[in-house]
């Protein structure tokens, strides 16, 4: 018979919820995928690629040679005349077809990027592969309307291109890159990231998959220094870097005087402005998922919180008690909010920053909780007290850690966030409308989230000012870097 | 009767809308002129004065930027004699602003528009100027090489530092002088005379400066700017000397493409 | 506050996975929390005794399974739910003040609490004047809030804000607010008679209002989530929201309640699908 003891005896936590990587048909080695085929690599290596989490294998992967890469740009160069003179509508069949599959894998896809990469399944499963597959379907679109998207003018494509992708959203980049281009009427030679390449040969799969022509896209898993070599080869056409803001700088400089298309998307120190008359409970949502999702590892990150002095404490204690409540650990948990950090190189990097922070005299929150013995952890934390001049509030830490700084005046705030060499993203956080607007104007960043923060899609156009790189990627403005104006 | 003295004209470079010798004093000869030779330090003023006059002409409406683009037209067409350069080029020249006067208030719903985002935001994309633009100005022609760059970077709304043509500077240094009388606002053009090789890998390195447009044809030149724009991610296009109307207007939109940025906004929509 | 943000927090939030021994136990936990409800015109003694019943031994088989919170009536019956639910522990509730619309006159309203209390009501649920907050008058929403509460007396009171018919996410915010600082003990979505009740958004603002209320002033209230909680998956993204806004202090029938009639055989199909794995049918469990 039931009590009242029994009643408020019931203490209620969520219990494991572990995606069942069972349904998963990984190889256990990948060649790298040239002219339509997994091959051996000729003057390369084959590596372990590690579930950053566990760090146990994922698969083992072949890492390119000078020797693969100069294969790769020959079979893209040779597959590209006949790539380009398909009419746009065939073009578009395929990456249409390419967009399909992708939903229809969508599930391996999502653990598989989870397992690579460490990032929360519910973020891979929701947001990630998603995403890949709408990019795809917006630019199979695109491809027999491209002089529409070009004001009108006469276009052609520019070659080969040569694409590098990081290992923050490895399926979502790669996608950012190969479909414009594709679309576009170039053939690509794209090289994922060293730590997170699986992804990117299930991708090569279902371009086999899609029948795409051999030679369209070759994938090659490498460390820098293929990357280095891919964009120096000289029969590339184009050349599209997303990553740190220093590999860019290199990149260009070694393009110099060759007249080839760059594009760069590079790192951010984007701030997240909330303002005295802000929904202050969606504001500390807006701070969480601009600076928590995927562990932070994202260039446009809303790392630098800039909050007016007259709220600042509610906010700061609000996203203190709400980072409480993030569930960090198991990637692939479907409850779990914050997972494991990409890399070991990466927490070392995470780990010294905020070393640095302490030293100079920032005051440090790091949320309790238990983290596994293996992989590569690091609890969300949280500096007040830091001054514009600390390293934790000008460098890139790219992890889970959020810096607080205040201002008095919409002025200063603008100021202030305009204040970094950067320029990838802004948040704006008021409930006044003409203000927000006024703001949004006056920041150098090229996304500004009014009220929100995060949120993408294919039909619209992302990109950085200043050092956060140039040329942009969705939308119409993401056809501009892979066309030529025909004259 | 003693035959009258004409009264020649001190040439001076021209910075933040003021007429000022190079702070070098260094000097070149042009004729029966001595032409100011720009240094490091006019370049580091120049940029200085392009930031400040950014903001507001930035701010500005479209409108009002292609009425003041209009205006230089109308001014260097009334002073076309006056210029030390052919007719044609500087009839050219005048083409040239009123088609970029025009493109002011076009740039926007051209390259920018609302993104039709899959959820609840208005999502849109408007062209920014990038901020302040350096000019490498051709030898030749020497008037039309260097507005066939500074039109379109002024349309979309940026500031310019230019180099002027080191063979023929006096066409470019005259245009100072018509600008004084456009309405232009001081520091939104900035004109230096002097050696190409000197000032242009300066003005290129400079941090301060978003984009630069080389026209000048040099490809080691060109090189060693695309080098030094890479330390700070500075934006570059290399452009072949305009010799025409035609080659000047052939890609207007490329031509602004290259000095303006795209941001994207995103706001809910549900209160 | 923002719907666009509101909604995708919530949205979230309802796709936390609750399996095995977490959908059990939560189970258990949404049907303590229950608060069982009849409220039509055709109720009788009969019905309500029945109701009272299956609120006190909601699934004899399973006897893990606890009591419900409390049996929710029209103040004509809160009698027979007294009479009926004497010494179980489930507790006695009363509608008041002219539910659903309060369209009445305070003295009326009055009235109508006082017979409740006077019946031998536990818990009084009343609504708020839609009619005054949509005019602006705040001072009058809250002086009727704090004149039934006089007459509570010992009773509990809950005090229905009818969300639906607020119009916005502001609203429902500013009328939690009042509720509270007018003494309420918990503050209440719907009366279940509205075109929309307890929708996860509107859940998502009024806990927020009471962490926001509680933080200022340590006062603790509570919280009653009613109408359109009809099944299982719903009743959990409740916990969910209570959890995640509130804290686990919040996770007890003391402080949180969900109105319902329909949900209590949902949770116990639910549950009996998870103990034998095999899907339950309607008329394993009785209806009252």
């Amino acid at each position: 018979m039931a009590t009242q003891e029994t009643r408020t005896s019931i203490r209620w936590d969520y219990a494991p919820a572990p995606e069942s990587p069972e349904h998963v048909r990984l190889r256990d080695s990948y060649g790298l995928f040239v002219d339509g085929d997994f091959r051996d690599p000729s003057d390369g290596t084959r590596v372990p690629s590690i579930n950053p989490a566990t760090e146990e294998t994922v698969a083992e992967v072949a890492f390119a040679g000078p020797g693969d890469v100069r294969r790769a740009v020959e079979s893209a160069r040779a597959a590209q005349p006949a790539w380009a003179a398909l009419s746009g509508l065939e073009r578009g069949k395929y990456l249409f077809r390419v967009a399909r599959l992708i939903q229809e894998r969508a599930r391996e896809l999502a653990i598989v990027e989870s397992m690579d990469g460490g990032k929360p399944i519910r973020e891979s499963r929701d947001v990630d592969v998603p995403l890949a597959a709408a990019h795809f379907f917006h630019y199979a679109g695109w491809a027999d309307k491209l002089s529409y998207g070009m004001g009108g003018r006469a276009v052609e494509p520019l070659g080969v291109a040569a694409q590098i992708v990081p290992w923050n959203f490895p399926l979502l980049m790669a996608a950012w890159k190969l479909a414009p281009a594709l679309a576009c009427g170039n053939t690509a030679v794209l090289k994922p990231a060293e730590t997170t390449p699986v992804t990117a040969l299930l991708l090569a799969e279902i371009l086999q998959e899609a029948e795409l022509p051999p030679g369209v896209v070759s994938i090659l898993p490498g460390d820098g220094s293929a990357g280095a070599a891919l964009v120096r080869e000289p029969d590339v056409d184009k050349v599209a870097f997303t990553g740190s803001t220093a590999v860019g700088k290199n990149i260009q400089s070694a393009l110099a005087g060759r007249g080839i298309p760059l594009t760069l998307e590079l790192g951010g120190k984007s701030a997240n402005i909330v303002f005295e008359d802000a929904a202050l409970d969606q504001a500390v949502e807006g701070i969480v998922q601009g600076i928590f999702f995927n562990q932070g590892h994202v260039c446009c990150a809303g790392s630098r919180l800039l909050i007016q002095e007259s709220v600042a404490e509610p906010v700061v204690e609000k996203l203190w008690s709400r980072m409480a409540k993030l569930r960090v650990g198991d990637p692939l948990d479907k409850n779990t909010d914050v997972g494991a950090i990409n890399s070991r190189e990466q927490l070392d990097r995470i780990t010294e920053l905020v070393a640095s922070g302490e030293e100079e005299g920032a005051v440090r929150r790091s949320v309790v909780c238990e983290l596994p013995d293996r992989g590569f952890w690091f609890a969300p934390t949280l500096f007040t007290d830091v001054a514009p001049a600390h390293r934790i509030a000008a460098e890139e830490i790219f992890g889970p850690v959020v810096s607080v700084l205040t201002f008095r005046t919409q002025a200063e705030g603008i100021e202030k966030a305009n204040s970094t060499p950067y320029g990838l993203a802004a948040g704006i956080w008021t409930d006044k409308g003409s203000k927000a607007f006024e703001v949004a104007a006056a920041l150098q960043a090229g996304v500004v989230w009014q009220n929100t923060y995060n949120h993408f899609d294919p039909s619209a156009a992302f990109g950085g000012y200043k050092e956060s790189g140039f040329g942009r990627e969705g939308g119409m403005a993401g056809l501009r870097p892979y066309l030529r104006v025909s004259t | 009767m003693s035959e009258r003295l004409p009264v020649r004209k001190t040439y001076k470079l021209f910075i933040g809308g003021a007429f000022v010798r190079s702070e070098s004093g260094r000097y070149d000869r042009a004729g029966a002129f001595n032409i100011p030779r720009g240094s490091r330090k006019d370049v580091r003023d120049a940029v200085a004065a392009a930031r400040k006059a950014g903001g507001p002409w930035a701010a500005r409406t479209a409108y009002n930027r292609g009425q003041i683009l209009y205006r230089f037209a109308e001014a260097l067409e009334s002073r076309a004699a006056d210029i030390g350069a052919p007719s044609e080029d500087v009839e050219a020249s005048v083409d040239v602003l009123v088609h970029y006067a025009g493109w002011t208030d076009k740039l926007q719903p051209v390259l920018g528009g609302i993104n039709p985002v899959a959820a609840p935001f208005l999502s849109f994309s408007v062209p920014e100027p990038t901020g302040a633009v350096g000019v490498i100005a051709p030898d030749a022609p020497p008037l039309l090489g260097l507005v066939a760059e500074l039109a379109p970077a002024l349309a979309a709304g940026n500031t310019v530092v230019a180099v002027l043509s080191e063979a023929e500077p006096l066409p470019g240094l005259d245009l100072g002088e018509v600008m004084g009388i456009a309405d232009v606002p001081a520091g939104v053009v900035n004109l230096l005379s002097g050696r190409r090789a000197e000032l242009a890998p300066v003005l290129a390195g400079h941090h301060a400066l978003n984009a630069i447009v080389d026209a000048s044809g040099d490809a080691e030149l060109g090189a060693e700017l695309d080098k030094l724009a890479a330390e700070s991610v500075t934006r570059v296009r290399h452009s072949g000397a305009a010799a025409s109307y035609a080659d000047a207007t052939a890609d207007p939109l490329g031509r602004l493409e290259a000095v303006t940025e795209l941001k994207t906004a995103w706001h809910p929509v549900g209160a | 506050m923002d719907r666009v943000g509101i909604e995708e927090r919530a949205a979230t939030l309802g796709k936390r996975s609750i399996k095995t021994t977490a959908k059990e136990q939560g189970i258990r936990l949404a049907v303590s929390m229950v608060d069982l409800t009849t409220l039509e015109g055709s109720d009788t003694p009969g019905k309500v005794r029945h109701l009272c019943a299956k609120a006190v031994c909601p699934a004899p088989t399973m006897p893990e399974i606890p009591s419900v919170a409390a049996v929710c009536v029209y103040p004509s019956l809160v009698g027979v739910a007294r009479e009926a639910l004497e010494g179980t522990g489930v507790k006695a509730a009363s509608v008041s003040t002219a539910f659903p619309s309060g369209q009445a006159s305070l003295d009326v309203k009055l009235r109508d609490t006082e017979d409740a209390v006077a019946a031998g009501a536990d818990e009084i649920d009343m609504v708020i004047s839609r009619e005054a907050f949509l005019a602006g008058d705040d001072a009058r929403v809250m002086e009727e809030i704090v004149r039934v509460k006089e007459v509570c007396g010992e009773a509990h009171l809950k005090v229905i804000l009818e969300t639906a018919e607020l119009g916005s996410y502001d609203h429902v915010r500013h009328a939690s607010i009042l509720a509270m600082e007018s003494g309420a003990d918990f503050i209440k979505t719907s009366t279940g008679k509205a075109s929309s009740g307890a929708t996860p958004g509107v859940v998502l603002v009024m806990l927020e209002a009471i962490r926001d209320y509680v933080d200022r002033t340590g006062r603790v209230v509570g919280m009653k989530a009613a109408g359109g909680v009809s099944v299982s998956k719903a009743a959990l993204h409740m916990l969910v929201l209570v959890k995640e806004t509130l804290g686990d202090e919040w996770l007890t029938p003391e402080r949180f309640r969900i109105g319902a009639s329909s949900l209590l055989n949902d949770l116990l199909m639910q549950y009996q699908k998870t103990e034998t794995g095999r899907y339950a049918r309607r008329e394993d469990f009785s209806k009252e």
